[in-house]
């Protein structure tokens, strides 16, 4: 293979690999053409809130040496980038937002322990929306990320900044978090592969918690082999995580070569007749689950009714667990203190200055309905519905194996198109959230393009681990 | 269902954020919104349902009682917001204040 050295950001962690193994490249290239893109392209897209570039080359040099002695790991030397809501030890981690402007986490997230040992090199952390509260990366204390296939267009969010670090090749991959769709969702729009696992398939110690029951870590890749190399890496029990399971990891590799014969097909139909649908986006869709039939699949039409009230769920215990967690971001113990004349000026000073406004709405929503004679009507309610939308899908995954939707009921919206209504941002969850409320893993591989040039993503869901099935599924998905 | 100015201000107070009156009455508005919102899983039947608060099944996980190197002192001191010598600094807890409740 001929590499123009120019290019080398563009490669795929398979690609980057055998070049690096080769010798036809070095670590120090391949990680010095990513912070190159991130200096032509950040100042428009604004897809990183911290540069890395003195540590990243360090460390690719420290990859040089071992690849030059033949000690090659799984991701010796391949450039990646964090969502700023994960701790990387001794690099600056804000959470995109001003409470935490000046925090350095004494610690590495598990997943980010994981790919250092393994040789990855961290060029830089990901803008998201504040804390992750947010489908269209407007909610930054460090302003919107812009949509690398037209900057007029939101990346999505809340993993906006990884999403469009990815798909502008300013990183070989990232890794971001997932708590009701925010690697999904910007995935779909930015044409990159996001997976959210199965709650409790890969460690959360170290990830700024938002909602706890809900959050999960995941990487965004160019390809679905990239995918498979990456959780092959990150996913597994860790004893700082409790809700981490005991369960074997796979050979996601293997997985991915099996075919799809016999592989039964669900295709919901709430979710194809939800509000807003898109007519390009349905048919993008329903092209791609026509190839899925001819490489053997059955198809057959299912239907999940709780999908309506996911977002409604979501977003009652969501805040609870938010107004919950966010006890501990006050001003005391790390980050930005504010000046007041007593303890309560102080926290909620801190706490005002620090927050962006959907944060402060969340945690307003939560306390609110946790507090005395509330509890019932809201948290134990929602919880309720949240079995319901359990049971759905376990109800329908005895039928079939895996189920296909659209990520989004849209290809990317407009900047500032949703953002004066938070129901209209809600909404733009509407297919992806269903499956963080029931903990099952799925993934966002890009289906096509609409004619305006806009990625759709593509959404599969499996049941709780099968991520193998579900990136074997989506291997098999071509644009 | 709808929320008062007057309420969001008490729970503001609860959660620990000083708001202006503009994001009072803001708040007021959007929240009695999403309140309307998620009104709508009244029409959902959840009489003897079970309540999820977990999805794994996981329970009583337990680990060996080990002391485990934790050397990030260092590192604590100089992210903490103020600080004397190896102490944290921080405000009086006891005041006067009329705001405390």
């Amino acid at each position: 293979m001929l590499f123009d050295f120019m290019n080398l950001n563009e490669l795929t962690i398979k690609e980057a690999q055998a070049g690096l193994r080769n010798k036809e490249f070095t670590a120090v290239e391949l990680t010095q053409a990513c912070l190159d893109r991130i200096k032509e392209r950040n100042n428009e897209l604004n897809a990183f809130i911290t540069v890395c570039e003195e540590s990243a080359l360090k460390e690719a040099k420290i990859a040089d040496e071992m690849l030059a002695q033949g000690k090659s790991l799984a991701l010796t030397g391949i450039p990646f980038s964090v969502k700023d809501a994960i701790c990387t030890a001794s690099v600056r981690s804000t959470g995109a937002a001003k409470i935490l402007d000046n925090y350095t986490p004494p610690y590495d997230a598990t997943v980010i322990k994981k790919i250092r040992e393994q040789g990855g090199v961290l060029v830089g952390k990901n803008n998201c929306d504040a804390f992750g509260h947010g489908a269209s990366n407007e909610n930054s204390m460090y302003g919107p990320v812009k949509n690398p296939y037209n900057l007029d267009k939101v990346a999505g969010g809340s993993s906006g900044g990884s999403a469009a670090a990815v798909a502008d090749n300013m990183c070989i991959f990232a890794i971001a978090e997932d708590t009701g769709g925010s690697i999904r969702q910007p995935a779909s729009f930015c044409g990159v592969v996001g997976l959210r696992p199965s709650y409790g398939r890969n460690s959360r110690f170290g990830i700024m918690p938002m909602a706890s029951s809900f959050d999960t870590v995941g990487p965004m890749t160019k390809t679905v082999e990239d995918m498979a190399i990456v959780m092959q890496v990150i996913a597994g029990n860790d004893h700082l995580d409790a809700t981490t399971v005991p369960e074997p990891v796979p050979d996601y590799n293997d997985e991915l070569n099996k075919d799809l014969t016999g592989l039964r097909v669900g295709v919901p139909q709430e979710y194809f007749e939800a509000e807003g649908m898109d007519k390009e986006v349905r048919q993008i869709i329903e092209k791609q689950i026509k190839n899925l039939e001819k490489q053997g699949a059955e198809i057959f039409y299912v239907s999940l009714p709780m999908t309506k009230y996911a977002i409604a769920v979501y977003y009652i215990l969501v805040p609870c667990e938010v107004s919950s967690n966010f006890g501990r971001l006050d001003g005391i113990r790390y980050g930005v203190r504010s000046e007041a004349k007593d303890l309560f000026g102080v926290y909620s000073k801190s706490r005002a200055q620090g927050f962006p406004e959907e944060v402060k709405r969340r945690i307003l929503i939560g306390t609110y309905a946790l507090s005395a004679g509330y509890y019932d009507a809201y948290y134990k309610k929602a919880q309720q519905v949240r079995t319901l939308i359990r049971l759905d899908f376990d109800r329908v995954f005895s039928d079939v194996d895996i189920l296909i939707t659209p990520t989004s009921p849209s290809a990317a919206f407009g900047l500032g198109e949703k953002s004066s209504d938070p129901i209209q941002l809600y909404l733009a969850d509407i297919f992806v959230s269903p499956a963080a409320s029931a903990g099952i893993p799925a993934i966002s591989v890009p289906a096509g393009e609409t004619k305006s040039g806009l990625p759709v993503g593509l959404q599969i869901m499996g049941s709780r681990m099968s991520e193998g099935l579900i990136m074997r599924v989506a291997n098999n998905i071509k644009k | 269902m709808s929320i008062s100015i007057e309420e969001v201000k008490k729970i503001a107070q609860l959660a620990r954020i000083k708001l202006t009156p503009s994001e009072e009455k803001r708040h007021a508005g959007t929240i009695s919104t999403i309140l309307d919102f998620v009104a709508v899983l009244n029409e959902v039947d959840t009489e003897g349902v079970e309540p999820t608060a977990q999805v794994t099944g996981l329970e009583d996980v337990v680990r060996d009682d080990v002391v485990q190197v934790c050397d990030y002192k260092k590192q604590l001191l100089a992210a903490m917001p103020s600080i004397n010598v190896n102490l944290l600094k921080v405000p009086a807890v006891f005041s006067d204040s009329e705001d405390v409740i």
